[in-house]
C-alpha cells in the first residue's frame, strides 16, 4: 500500500498544478498602471473636433475610460452593460475611440447606443499604446486623484460590473 | 522602331521600380537592424509567443513604429525597453527580469535539478546498505544448474 503513496502524492500536486493553469487567463496581462497616475493625454473629441479633452478634466471625480472601437467585435458584446450602466448614472464613462474613422465610430454610437458622456478620438492609436492597451475592450478605473485603480481587458459583463467595477466606484467616492 | 522603343521602356521602369524598392529597404540600415533587435526581444501581446518581429498582428506594427519613432528621436535602447515595460509589464520580456515575482521562474529548474539530485543520492545510498540475502542449499543448487546451462533440468 505504501508504494502508491508517492506516486498518488504526486499525482494530486499535479492536478492541483493543472487545476490552478487552467483559471489562469494569460491573455489578462497584469497592468502595470495599477496604483501609478494615468497617463496624460490630449485628443480631439470624437463629436467636436475642436475641443480637446484631457484627463485632468475629470480631477475631483472617479470615472471609467472605456477603449472601444467600431471594428471591434467583442465591444458590441459588452456595449449593453455600458448602455444600462449610463442609465443608472453610477459614474460617468469617457471612450476612447481607439484606431477608428470618425465617420465610422459616429455611426456606430447611433446604431448602438452612446453610453459616453464624451468620446476622444485616438486615430493612429499612440494613446493607446501609452495606456498599454493591446486587446480592445479594454476598461480602466481612475479615481479622483487620476490613478488608476483597476483595469478590465476584454468585454465588461454584468458579473464584473456588479462583482467588481462598482463596488470599486462606490468605495473610490466614499473615500 | 516601335517595339525597340517599347523594350527600352520596360526595361527603364523596372529599373525605376527596383530602385525605388531597394531605397524604402535600405532608409537606414543602423537604425532597422536596431529596430530589429529591439523587437526580437519584445513580445507581441496579441500573439504571445510570438516576439515583434515575427508578428504581423496589427498591434505588434504599431509598436514596432513605436520603437523606430523613439530610437529615431535618439532614445538609447534601454529607455525604449523601459517605456514598453512601464505600459505592458514585465510580461513584454521575453527575457524577464530577476525579482521578488520571478524568482521561481528562474529558480524553479534548479530547484527540480536539486530535488532530482538529492533523490538519487538517498537511492543509491539505500541500495548500498541492502545486502544480499545468503542463499539456501536448494536455491544453490538450482543456481548452479543454471549457470551450467541446465535450465530445462533444473525444472
Amino acid at each position: 500500500m505504501r508504494r502508491f503513496l508517492l506516486p498518488l502524492a504526486i499525482f494530486l500536486v499535479l492536478v492541483g498544478f493543472l487545476a490552478v493553469g487552467l483559471r489562469l487567463k494569460p491573455r489578462e496581462v497584469p497592468s502595470p498602471f495599477i496604483g501609478k497616475p494615468a497617463p496624460d493625454f490630449s485628443l480631439s473629441q470624437l463629436h467636436a473636433p475642436e475641443t480637446l479633452f484631457s484627463p485632468a478634466d475629470m480631477k475631483g471625480q472617479v470615472w471609467l475610460l472605456n477603449v472601444w472601437a467600431s471594428w471591434c467585435v467583442s465591444c458590441r458584446q459588452e456595449h449593453p452593460v455600458l448602455m444600462d450602466l449610463a442609465k443608472h448614472n453610477v459614474v460617468p464613462i469617457i471612450g476612447l475611440d481607439y484606431k477608428d474613422g470618425r465617420e465610422p465610430a459616429k455611426g456606430w454610437l447611433i446604431e448602438h447606443g452612446n453610453p459616453y458622456r464624451l468620446s476622444v478620438w485616438d486615430h493612429d492609436g499612440k494613446t493607446g499604446i501609452n495606456y498599454g492597451v493591446y486587446g480592445v475592450p479594454e476598461t480602466f478605473v481612475i479615481d479622483k486623484a487620476g490613478i488608476v485603480r483597476m483595469k478590465h481587458i476584454g468585454p465588461v459583463t454584468p458579473g464584473v460590473l456588479s462583482e467588481k467595477i462598482i463596488p470599486l466606484v462606490k468605495e473610490l467616492n466614499g473615500a | 522602331m516601335h517595339k525597340y522603343l517599347t523594350a527600352i521602356l520596360l526595361a527603364a521602369a523596372f529599373s525605376l521600380a527596383q530602385a525605388g524598392e531597394a531605397q524604402s529597404l535600405a532608409v537606414d540600415p543602423v537604425l532597422e537592424e536596431k529596430v530589429q533587435g529591439l523587437a526580437e526581444v519584445l513580445r507581441c501581446l496579441v500573439c504571445q509567443n510570438q516576439n515583434l518581429a515575427d508578428s504581423h498582428a496589427d498591434l505588434a506594427i504599431d509598436l514596432k513604429n513605436q520603437v523606430r519613432e523613439m530610437l529615431k528621436q535618439g532614445k538609447s535602447e534601454k529607455e525604449v525597453i523601459d517605456y514598453m515595460v512601464a505600459r505592458y509589464g514585465d510580461f513584454v520580456l521575453y527575457k524577464p527580469p530577476l525579482k521578488g515575482t520571478t524568482w521561481l521562474l528562474w529558480g524553479g529548474p534548479f530547484i527540480l535539478f536539486g530535488g532530482g539530485l538529492g533523490a538519487l543520492y538517498l537511492n543509491i545510498r539505500r541500495r548500498r546498505k541492502e545486502v544480499a540475502l545468503p542463499l539456501d542449499d536448494g536455491e544453490r543448487a538450482t543456481a548452479m544448474h543454471m549457470l551450467s546451462g541446465e535450465l530445462e533440468g533444473s525444472k
